[in-house]
């Protein structure tokens, strides 16, 4: 399931891309959860040498992963998680899915189980234009990173950075480091304490370990 | 005689002359060099038949074995001479297909307890001077491997590059990963399953009793007695033809059309499509199957349970294996449906193995794997590709040194 509304040319790396790809040792042993069409873990696997797998819901999705010879399993984060035994990969990805899973804590506390090291983006739903529509026009935030109405949203179980960060805390795992991007998944060069990051970053790459 | 009794007795002439001396390569083994059975038997004199397609190039590390299904053989790229049909996956491999021949040594053996080539029930058993009849240890997949694995040390080749098959091609691809973790560098296991259920045993024997029930089985000696069981046999492939279509391709292929017909006849008469259909198939293919074959090899397939022997536990088949698994499976395969390939995908997870699955939209059933999927041939190409990427291999499109 392709979430992201981040949309590249061909042979264009996504700049979220490039920052995960940026936390992971080269030759890691590497799970990606929701794989799409397989350019992260291509990209892994070109510059980081890492030995890869991916899960992805769509059938779509799989077969063209499969077909570029990456190791993918048609699967879904909320029901697949506890096949895998514990501390099983160095690195576990979850790029853009989290809050479309139908339970985020248990899926979160699952990648901390089955991965050494985690790493999550997620949109940020506390960005301030978000906040803006919200507050003035007084319905649900459209935008162009998060373009989904309302009622035919995947994206169940919305967050922002704080609220993220406070699960993390809950589930006992450290925040590493965290990169805040703009919708297009370029860094916000900005040295900020957290409540500026939680309303100019439209999104955020975490690295957690437990 | 008619013309049809006299062709039927010429095909049953070429049938038997292809079970002692196939047109195939064949590979005779000797007493001295029995094959060790997991019935406890040690089977001997026996032999093996196989094609090759490609060459092998001079490390040994291009070789495919191909794994065939219940009523397949070792043609699997090449005219069948009972037959004269094209090679049963000439879809798969050959020059410039996913199986590439002009890159990889394509592999194909008769299954044990076939009746091709391989050792089977219609073969001479040498301490009686007759066919083996039911005299034959039943034979389970795990034997048939272990015939492979044999030829390949016959052929001094060591590992293979790849390891791909369908249905019961699927499950010995299988059981190569587990008997022989460290020989098989990829594995492809399409439409399979772990183990038989239930519901896969019942269906076999159901076309077994179907044999069985005919005057001319005669106790599995009708060879020596002159007759053939044909009634039952074709029964038996009627029944399981069923089974290896979904119900949406029958409802497409022949409704609920008449045959030849304008009226219902109020008989017993072949009134639809559907009835006629399945009774050419059970026809014609009496003239390439030998009955006894059909009990075997259904009763290996029936045995075979992978995680039996590992506590019931399948992850445990698996552990520490290196292989890369490429597990595919069909949405309309009602027989090997995708729960079963996802088991075994789970216990792949499970054992940390380098897997990918695809379940394939197909309305086209079991025989899926079999037919013109493009989705198929692209999904394992890709894989083939990435795995001989893995293994240095030069994959196909790229560039190959070719010398004179």
């Amino acid at each position: 399931m392709n979430l992201s509304p981040i949309k590249t040319g061909p042979g264009e790396i996504r700049g979220d891309h490039k920052v995960v790809a940026s936390l992971v040792p080269q030759g890691a042993r590497v799970l990606d959860i929701g794989s799409e069409d397989g350019a992260l873990l291509d990209l892994l696997a070109r510059e980081r040498q890492v030995d890869g797998r991916g899960i992805e819901l769509s059938q779509e999705g799989v077969n063209r992963c499969v077909a570029r010879g990456l190791s993918v399993i048609q699967g879904d984060a909320d029901t697949d998680l506890s096949d895998y035994p514990d501390r099983a990969f160095d690195v576990v990805i979850l790029s853009q899915t989290l809050q479309a899973t139908r339970e985020p804590k248990r899926v979160m506390s699952e990648l901390l189980r089955i991965g050494k090291e985690v790493i999550v983006s997620i949109p940020n739903f506390a960005h301030w234009r978000n906040r803006a529509q919200l507050l003035f026009r007084g319905s649900m935030p459209v935008t162009k990173y998060l373009p989904y109405e309302w009622y035919d949203t995947p994206n169940i179980h919305f967050c922002s950075l704080r609220d993220f960060v406070a699960l993390c805390h809950e589930l006992d795992a450290k925040v590493e480091k965290a990169v805040a991007l703009s919708g297009k998944g370029n860094k916000i060069p900005v040295n900020a304490p957290w409540w500026v990051w939680n309303i100019v970053a439209e999104q955020a790459v975490f690295l957690l370990k437990r | 005689m008619s013309a049809d009794k006299a062709n039927s007795a010429a095909t049953e002439d070429l049938k038997a002359s292809e079970v002692e001396t196939p047109s195939s390569k064949l590979v005779r083994f000797s007493a001295d060099e029995a094959l060790e059975l997991d019935s406890g038997v040690r089977l001997g004199p026996w032999q093996i038949a196989y094609e090759t397609y490609g060459e092998l190039n001079a490390d040994k590390t291009n070789a495919v074995v191909v794994c065939h299904a219940l009523t397949g053989d070792q043609y699997a790229a090449s005219t069948n001479p009972v037959t004269g049909k094209p090679g049963w996956w000439s879809l798969m491999v050959g020059p410039g297909r996913p199986i590439d021949t002009n890159h990889y040594f394509v592999i194909c053996a008769n299954v044990l307890g076939g009746c091709l080539g391989t050792t089977g029930p219609a073969s001479l058993n040498q301490k009686t001077g007759a066919p083996y009849g039911l005299d034959l240890p039943v034979v389970t997949i795990r034997d048939m491997v272990r015939a492979q694995a044999r030829l390949l040390d016959y052929l001094e080749i060591d590992t293979l590059f790849a390891v791909i098959g369908g249905s019961m091609g699927g499950m010995q691809v299988l059981q190569w990963a587990v008997s022989y973790p460290e020989r098989v560098f990829a594995a492809v296991p399409i439409a399979a399953a772990a183990r038989h259920t239930s519901q896969n045993i019942a269906f076999h024997e159901v076309g077994r009793q179907a044999i069985m029930a005919d005057p001319d089985w005669r106790a599995g000696r009708y060879i020596q007695e002159g007759v053939r069981p044909t009634k039952g046999l074709a029964v038996a492939r009627m029944a399981a033809h069923v089974t290896y279509m979904s119900d949406e391709s029958l409802h497409q292929k022949f409704g609920r059309n008449l045959q030849d017909r304008e009226h219902l006849t109020f008989g017993f008469d072949a009134d639809f499509q559907i009835e006629s259909y399945l009774r050419h198939q059970g026809m014609t293919f009496v003239d390439r199957f030998d009955a006894n074959s059909y009990l075997y090899v259904t009763r290996a397939m029936d045995y075979f349970d992978l995680a039996q022997e590992f506590g019931g536990s399948l992850a445990n088949a698996f552990k520490d294996t290196r292989t890369r698994f490429c597990v595919m499976s069909f949405t309309s395969d009602w027989l090997f449906p995708t729960s079963e390939s996802r088991q075994v995908v789970k216990a792949l997870n499970a054992a940390a193995a380098n897997v990918s699955f695809v379940e394939i939209e197909s309305d086209r059933g079991h025989d899926s794997f079999l037919l013109d999927v493009p989705e198929m041939f692209q999904t394992i190409g890709g894989f083939i590709t990435g795995a001989a990427r893995a293994r240095g291999l030069p994959a196909p499109g790229e560039e190959v040194e070719t010398r004179p």
